[in-house]
């Protein structure tokens, strides 16, 4: 049941992740977190530094590691098809269409308008793990006591970094783990 | 698909095929426009397998679908070169790599997770992440933005309101834009025809 369960959940998102890279983010949190509680916000947070760290698509990455944590090798193996599965079929697809009749006009004018949603949708899931950061795991909260500073901090710092001086993500978030390790 | 003659036989360009996409996906750190990059540059510029062009149009194709981007790039690259034999071993060769780094941090997860030093480092990266997310909406924001069409402004806000505030499954929202992007595109297309 659970393999199934796996397999669903990553069918969806390897189905609905337009536009790459950060596009599989909402959807997997909604999955993995939000519907299914397989994960706490917290090693979902995990879950995407690690990505951040490691090559491999994020979706991939985290198709594996819920797999494994959720049902063994057997669950990442499951997981990871239904993730790339989708992509298999339409990709084929597309790209037999594309070899016959050399045209892409729809599927662009619908990606036209699916991509201000992606961006609305990567910043809500953004949102959810600043929001994590802040409130150490739990949520929003109006009071400011229960703000950790220290983490708000090393937010501005990196924003600071990656904004104005244009600095690679994989460095900024070396630095802000280094900063958590000396100031947390 | 076809090889002309001075080409090597089908078991080599698989094998070169598995070689080259591994490697690519073990090494590529950065998402999927950078390796789709890369592996232009391997298969068009280093191998002349594949003709520019045509890799251009092979690109769009897998920026086009759902799901990861350099999935979609072995698939087409994959395809392209030697059918589904070809199709198969790219995908293999792709998601090997994650699929063993993963696995084996995976396996110290939960240990690395109870040291307190290690905590302490994450929680940081967690600030970071959040940035590094920031910084990417706000740069494809910003992009979205200067295109001035207002539809599509009123998608961003609404499809924002709906995930935030009404906590709607994402799958929804998507399905939602597409069927909107689907009449938008037959539209001006009748306007196409009747100018």
């Amino acid at each position: 049941m659970i393999l199934l369960k796996l397999f669903l959940s990553f069918l969806q998102i390897g189905a609905f992740s337009f536009g790459g890279g950060y596009a599989a983010v909402p959807l997997i949190q909604d999955q993995v977190v939000s519907i299914h509680s397989w994960m706490t916000m917290g090693e979902f947070t995990d879950l995407i530094t690690i990505s951040q760290m490691t090559p491999g698509p994020i979706a991939v990455n985290s198709a594996t590691f819920v797999g494994l944590r959720m049902a063994g090798l057997p669950g990442a193996v499951i997981a990871t098809l239904g993730c790339i599965l989708p992509s298999c079929i339409i990709v084929s697809i597309l790209a037999y269409v594309y070899l016959h009749f050399r045209k892409l006009d729809m599927i662009q004018g619908v990606l036209k308008s699916l991509r201000p949603a992606v961006i609305a949708m990567i910043a809500v899931a953004g949102l959810d793990i600043i929001i994590s950061s802040f409130w150490n795991g739990a949520g929003f909260t109006a009071s400011f006591s229960s703000v950790n500073w220290i983490a708000a901090g090393i937010f501005a710092a990196a924003v600071i970094l990656l904004r104005k001086f244009k600095q690679p993500p994989i460095r900024v978030m070396l630095l802000c783990g280094l900063l958590g390790l000396i100031f947390l | 698909m076809d090889f002309s003659s001075d080409q090597p036989g089908r078991g080599k360009v698989l094998l070169k095929l598995f070689i080259s996409t591994f490697y690519l996906s073990a090494f590529t750190f950065g998402g999927g426009y950078v390796i789709v990059t890369l592996m232009k540059r391997k298969f068009v510029d280093e191998y002349h397998w594949i003709e520019e062009q045509e890799m251009l149009d092979l690109v769009a194709i897998a920026q086009s679908a759902p799901g990861p981007i350099a999935v979609n790039g072995a698939i087409v690259v994959g395809y392209k070169l030697a059918g589904i034999p070809g199709l198969l071993i790219s995908i293999l060769a792709t998601i090997l790599p994650p699929f063993i780094i993963l696995s084996v941090i995976s396996l110290f997860y939960t240990a690395f997770r109870e040291n307190t030093y290690v905590g302490k480092a994450l929680a940081g990266m967690q600030a970071g992440v959040g940035a590094v997310i920031a910084d990417v909406v706000l740069n494809m924001g910003r992009d979205a933005a200067r295109e001035k069409d207002a539809l599509n402004i009123l998608i961003m806000a609404a499809a924002f309101a709906a995930a935030f505030f009404l906590e709607v499954n994402v799958v929804y929202i998507i399905l939602a834009c597409a069927a909107l992007g689907v009449v938008r595109t037959l539209l001006s297309h009748r306007k196409k025809v009747q100018q």
